[in-house]
């Protein structure tokens, strides 16, 4: 197979507040022997929030990032639900909208960037499982998770809207049954957990404005992953680990009850299996200790 | 399906029954039938009414997608009885299919549920047009195509209440409105026609209003009739602010929060947001900001990375930005 090489948009919780997500991504990479050209231009996605605000401005930033994914003439690889949510959305409605097109051009041409809509966006899940292959990742399992029950949480942004996501992906993803996280985890040597809870939102974006929704949708999760027996979660989706992770208190408060359980992110979970260190995927980074290892 | 031969194949069923008139609790029911290709979820009910139980009870009227009244969730899925195939529910799911009214909580009897809150929420958004029209106008009130496009099928809701019930929100606080009800008062917001002034303000309350939206997308995904609720509430946040109607509040300050970030560093300064949004109210944050900082989650202000190439984000910034806060 010819050596996979893609542009990364690290987002920017990757940079700041889950650094042992940049730090797995890069070790994950170096195992599969995946190339990774990080997009160091690339600005913040707006998060969906900038979106509520100025639509038309947030397209002009996205296009801009993806433009310099073209300048490499690589797909471009997110690490964050939501980086993939916007930029493949700016993608879609950019190129299904040739007028819309020429006007985020006009403005992106003021800094001598254009989008043109020849680079893919997808998420490094789906990377994996689309263009490396979970066949090959079970071969190069060194130390499988056999010994646990992980609970999958796919984190809203890769699943819904399908139409969106369907475009990026080979393999179609049911939002109401997914199955990429739980075939990874199996790939990984894990024992996947079924739950209600595996497809639903985490309540981060409403953190701030919306404290108690927010605590009882991570609440909610945790204990569902709980009461099927999981001994960790995983997650594609830093601001779901954010919230699962860093948020243990308000969401016991809010449900009545105490819940915590450790929470991978996926690509620290892969690298647990292809026998990276604990050093090397950051798990002291974590608020809610990774006490296994 | 591109083959026109009808096929068979046994469906395993396990359909909610609750009486609120006899029973405590609900229960399970379980049916094995045959269903053919041709049938859609409706044509399943009927099957278990007219061949198993007659007390089996469930809503449909049009059988056209257009009234609303069958929506049910087929396997947490919710969808409108009279237009979901089983096939495609088979292929999603397999042949293990319980059916579930939309809300369990709100059950009735079986499939029906007590649909008052949605009919309750959707009256408070002002679902209909408020404009001074002559009652014996001399010609019609004409709307151009590029206006009525404006609308972007906010029109086409029936109503059905799946966006409603698939909201986590809706089931959290009781107060919010939910997706439907937005998608209706965007319906009139967006009507040039209309002139009412407390609609938008109504939409946009804490309590009850856009800002509570978690971003999921459940409503997207589940809208029969591809109205896209959550597009409709993004266009709301973006009508408060063109119009003013927005206030200076934790919410809306998270929106611009990200414009001012941007503007400096290219990327989302995390606790620059945080302390932009709450103002004073920051101090709440505190416990879970030093646990974070521990473990090393926390970029003090004076090591922020920032965007290569930040001259051009900015320069951009100044030329495209549509909207003032």
């Amino acid at each position: 197979m010819k050596k996979l090489k893609y542009a990364l948009f690290t987002g920017c919780t990757a940079k700041q507040s889950t650094p042992e997500q940049m730090m797995s991504t890069m070790a994950v990479a170096r195992k599969l022997d995946i190339e990774l050209i990080e997009l160091t231009e690339a600005s913040c996605c707006g998060a969906s929030h900038l979106q509520d605000y100025d639509d038309f401005l947030s397209l002009v930033l996205n296009a801009r990032n993806i433009a310099y994914a073209e300048k490499h003439g690589l797909t471009m690889v997110t690490i964050c639900n939501t980086c993939q949510l916007n930029t493949a959305m700016t993608k879609h409605r950019l190129d299904k909208n040739p007028e819309l097109k020429a006007r985020v051009n006009e403005k992106l041409s003021e800094v001598g960037l254009e989008y043109k809509g020849t680079s893919n966006v997808i998420h490094f899940l789906y990377a994996i499982i689309d263009d490396f292959g979970l066949d090959k990742i079970r071969e190069m399992v060194v130390k499988p998770l056999s010994q646990f029950n992980i609970a999958p949480f796919y984190g809203c942004h890769n699943i819904r809207p399908s139409e969106l996501h369907d475009e990026s992906h080979k393999q179609k993803e049911n939002p109401y049954n997914p199955t990429s996280l739980d075939d990874l985890i199996i790939a990984c040597g894990g024992k996947n957990v079924d739950y209600e809870e595996k497809n639903k939102c985490c309540g981060f974006h409403v953190e701030l404005q919306a404290p108690h929704t927010a605590a009882v949708l991570t609440g909610n999760a945790i204990a569902g992953a709980t009461d099927n027996n999981a001994d960790m979660m995983v997650t594609p989706c830093p601001l779901c680990h954010l919230k699962l992770d860093t948020q243990t208190k308000s969401a016991s408060e809010a449900i009545g009850r105490e819940v915590s359980l450790p929470v991978l992110h996926m690509q620290q979970m892969i690298g647990l299996a292809l026998g990276c260190s604990a050093a090397e995927l950051g798990l002291k980074h974590h608020v809610t200790e990774v006490n296994f290892i | 399906m591109s083959t026109n031969k009808i096929s068979t194949q046994k469906v395993n069923f396990k359909v909610f029954r609750f009486n609120a008139d006899v029973d405590y609790l609900p229960y399970y029911e379980n049916y094995t039938m045959d269903v053919t290709s041709e049938e859609v979820v409706l044509d399943v009910l009927n099957r278990i009414k007219w061949d198993h139980d007659g007390s089996f009870s469930y809503r449909r009227s049009c059988r056209h997608g257009i009234c609303g009244a069958c929506a049910i969730k087929v396997n947490g899925r919710s969808t409108l009885a009279c237009k979901e195939s089983m096939t495609t529910m088979v292929e999603y799911f397999g042949n293990e299919i319980t059916l579930e009214p939309l809300s369990t909580k709100r059950a009735v009897k079986d499939m029906i549920i007590d649909k008052g809150d949605f009919w309750e929420k959707h009256a408070a958004a002002t679902p209909y047009l408020v404009a001074d029209i002559d009652e014996c106008p001399s010609c019609e009130n004409l709307v151009s195509p590029h206006d009525a496009e404006e609308l972007d099928e906010a029109d086409l809701c029936i109503q059905c209440g799946a966006c409603h019930y698939a909201c986590p929100v809706v089931e959290i606080n009781s107060d919010f409105f939910g997706p439907a009800a937005f998608a209706a008062a965007y319906r009139f917001e967006s009507d040039v026609r209309d002139n009412d002034k407390q609609r938008l303000i109504d939409v946009n309350e804490e309590k009850q209003g856009v800002w509570d939206c978690v971003k999921c997308f459940e409503c997207a995904e589940v809208c029969p009739k591809d109205i896209n609720p959550i597009d409709k509430i993004t266009k709301l946040h973006q009508m408060a602010f063109k119009r003013g109607v927005a206030k200076n509040n934790v919410a809306t300050r998270h929106a611009v929060g990200f414009l001012h970030s941007i503007k400096k560093h290219g990327m989302l300064d995390e606790g620059g947001l945080v302390l932009y949004s709450e103002g004073a109210h920051i101090v709440k944050h505190i416990p879970v900001a030093l646990q974070m900082f521990r473990k090393g989650k926390i970029v003090m202000p004076w090591n922020m990375p920032k965007s290569d190439n930040l001259d051009e984000i900015q320069k951009l910034i100044k030329s495209s930005s549509t909207v003032k806060f």
